[in-house]
């Protein structure tokens, strides 16, 4: 056991989560793609979503983003019930997504990506009446922005291409980041990504937690899943197979509990999350 | 804008408290790419302007009428209509299309403008504003097509260019309108500026430069042009109603093909049905010199001026030297594949 941990799983008894799915069910035409899901992210914490191709992990998570209207069940965003009909209300509701294959302009500068949809316009006339954007505040809240998570690029006003993959992915993480009032969905962040680029998006991403949001990461990468997770939810056959505690479970195990060579009911108490 | 409070502000207070030394100096240290002075999106943002600049002196030493305020006032008069449908034609290729119907939309906008006025007794304001409706209408079915049905702005502009052209010519009657209204011609008179003639269409013209300038650099809207042309996909995600916003871009471009018909008939004092059948070229020739690039997402008005300048500066000087005008048509041409070879290799670099 990992004794002196400090980010153990956290202590869920009292705590309420700050997103939650009950019995959720999604079909198309004759495929049930979830088949009664639960779900639970909790305050502070990074979980990993895991399954294999089919297992509705990706139904799942379109779900809690909006992508798709559930046809049974409900979700809570801080016990309130929300009905999400698109990504922008589930935007408007404080939950942002970062995707895999980079989704930023390239041609635009650091600033201009991170404030893309939701420009800030100059005070007075020249913002109310000419619709001014304020391009110097908007420069300077970016550079607050990409500082506090620590990445380091020295000018906002610089392209997007002109940057590595993994700090593209960065300044992605860090839109997400800056706008996201109550969690980010992580979508294989790390995908399109090579092993050093992929370790800075990582770091960035236990940051956005340590800066007090709570992650959603889908993942495929077992180590990457490992290694950030504090808890994983383990779909299968369009259901929540089991929630794992990754300092406890080995990652054959995990791959086990998502193939279903292994049945939950033989995990072991202590691998439970 | 939507959300005043981002959490920006609460982030670096937390952050402050505990910066794992290791991993900044992962994220910092990574390859920190530098601008180098002469990058390639630098020389594509010069290169217009260069060869304007060199173009003018090689005319300077070659002819001694090229550089004098009347051969200018005169270029501009030359390119000014071109340079009006290029500035809707860099709307639309920033958005990674193209608008083959630009020239045609705006003879058929000059021909409702003047036969009404002419023939059917419409008072000329009137007349003016039903012409400019008529290119407002194109541009609405190029916007649709383009982003509800999806298609190919190639080929909806295409379409449209023969629509137009075939409308122009059977509500013309194949004539030429002649006996204008004064009102109608008016941007055509001009005004002495130091014992030079500028017409009010110039200043219309450069008004026009201007406005969208401000447009696609100082408002949210003009960078979400540029973000539509650069990644639609990521535009999109970012909750930016890209359809409308498509839309609406070829609506202004047709807006402007409207002002353009007006400076037309202002220019030549008859509505004419042959006009601006190369003009689409020619406009996406001004484009494209201007270092606009193709793919869409990157691109300047400003450059689009040079480029008009640069088409204009060199039909004259050519003429001033005595060059037979298919020479001008050769280099134009040499021009325009020098241009968008720039602009590949520069983003071929990034």
């Amino acid at each position: 056991m990992t004794g002196g941990e400090t980010r153990a799983a956290p202590d869920r008894t009292g705590k309420t989560p700050i997103l939650e799915a009950h019995g959720l069910v999604k079909r198309y035409g004759h495929v049930t793609a979830i088949d009664g899901a639960d779900f639970e992210l909790y305050p502070g914490e990074i979980l990993a979503v895991i399954g294999d191709n089919g297992a509705g992990k990706s139904s799942l998570i379109k779900a809690l983003s909006g992508a798709v209207i559930p046809d049974e069940g409900e979700i809570r965003l801080d016990g309130q019930r929300v009905n999400f009909k698109s990504p922008l209300e589930a935007r408007q509701a404080g939950i942002e997504t970062v995707y895999q294959d980079l989704a930023v302009a390239p041609a635009m500068d650091i600033a201009t990506n991170l404030f893309l949809g939701r420009e800030q316009r100059r005070a007075g006339p020249l913002g109310s009446v000419l619709r001014m954007v304020d391009h110097k505040a908007m420069r300077r809240e970016a550079d607050r922005q990409m500082k506090s998570l620590q990445i380091g690029i020295r000018s906002m006003s610089q392209a997007v291409e002109t940057l590595s993959g993994g700090q593209r992915q960065g300044v992605a993480v860090a839109r997400a980041a800056a706008w996201a009032r109550k969690l980010v969905i992580m979508d294989e962040p790390t995908a399109a990504l090579g092993v050093r680029e992929s370790g800075q998006v990582l770091e960035l991403i236990k940051r956005v937690r340590d800066n007090g949001l709570p992650v959603i990461l889908i993942s495929h990468n077992m180590p990457h899943v490992f290694e950030l997770a504090d808890r994983i939810h383990v779909a299968r056959l369009g259901k929540r197979a089991a929630v794992l505690n990754p300092k406890t479970i080995s990652m054959s195990d995990t791959v086990a509990v998502m193939t279903g060579a292994m049945a939950p009911e033989s995990i072991p108490p202590e691998c439970l999350a | 804008m939507s959300d005043p409070n981002p959490r920006t502000t609460g982030q670096v207070a937390t952050a402050g408290g505990a910066p794992p030394a290791a991993a900044s100096a992962e994220a910092g240290g990574a390859a920190q790419v530098e601008t180098p002075f002469l990058s390639g999106t630098r020389i594509a943002q010069l290169g217009p302007l260069l060869a304007l600049v060199i173009a003018c002196v090689f005319f300077t030493t070659q002819s001694s009428r090229f550089l004098t305020a009347t051969n200018f006032s005169l270029i501009v008069q030359q390119v000014m209509v071109v340079g009006m449908l290029a500035v809707g034609q860099t709307l639309v290729i920033l958005t990674a299309g193209i608008d083959l119907s630009c020239g045609t939309v705006m003879a058929f906008g000059s021909i409702v403008m003047t036969k009404m006025a002419v023939d059917n007794n419409v008072p000329p304001a009137l007349a003016i504003l039903l012409g400019i409706l008529a290119c407002v209408g194109f541009g609405l079915v190029n916007g649709t097509l383009v982003s509800l049905v999806k298609l190919p702005p190639f080929i909806v502009t295409l379409g449209t260019f023969n629509i137009a052209y075939a409308l122009t010519h059977i509500y013309s009657n194949d004539e030429t309108i002649t006996g204008l209204p004064n009102a109608q011609t008016a941007l055509g008179k001009s005004f002495n500026l130091g014992g030079t003639a500028i017409t009010y269409g110039m200043l219309v013209t450069l008004g026009m430069f201007a406005l969208v300038w401000f447009i696609l650099t100082q408002t949210a809207w003009g960078r979400r042009v540029y973000a539509l042309g650069d990644n639609p996909e990521a535009t999109r995600l970012m909750g930016i109603p890209v359809r409308k916003q498509l839309t609406i871009v070829y609506v202004a471009a047709g807006l402007i093909y409207g002002i353009a018909a007006l400076l037309l008939i202002s220019r030549t004092s008859v509505g004419d049905p042959n006009a601006g059948f190369t003009d689409n070229l020619d406009a996406i020739t001004a484009v494209v010199l201007g270092g606009t690039s193709l793919f869409g997402g990157r691109g300047t008005i400003i450059g689009t001026l040079i480029g008009a300048l640069i088409v204009g500066v060199l039909r004259d000087g050519l003429v001033l030297m005595g060059v037979a005008s298919i020479y001008q048509t050769l280099i134009t041409g040499i021009l325009v594949i020098l241009a968008v070879s720039v602009d590949q290799v520069a983003r071929r670099r990034v």
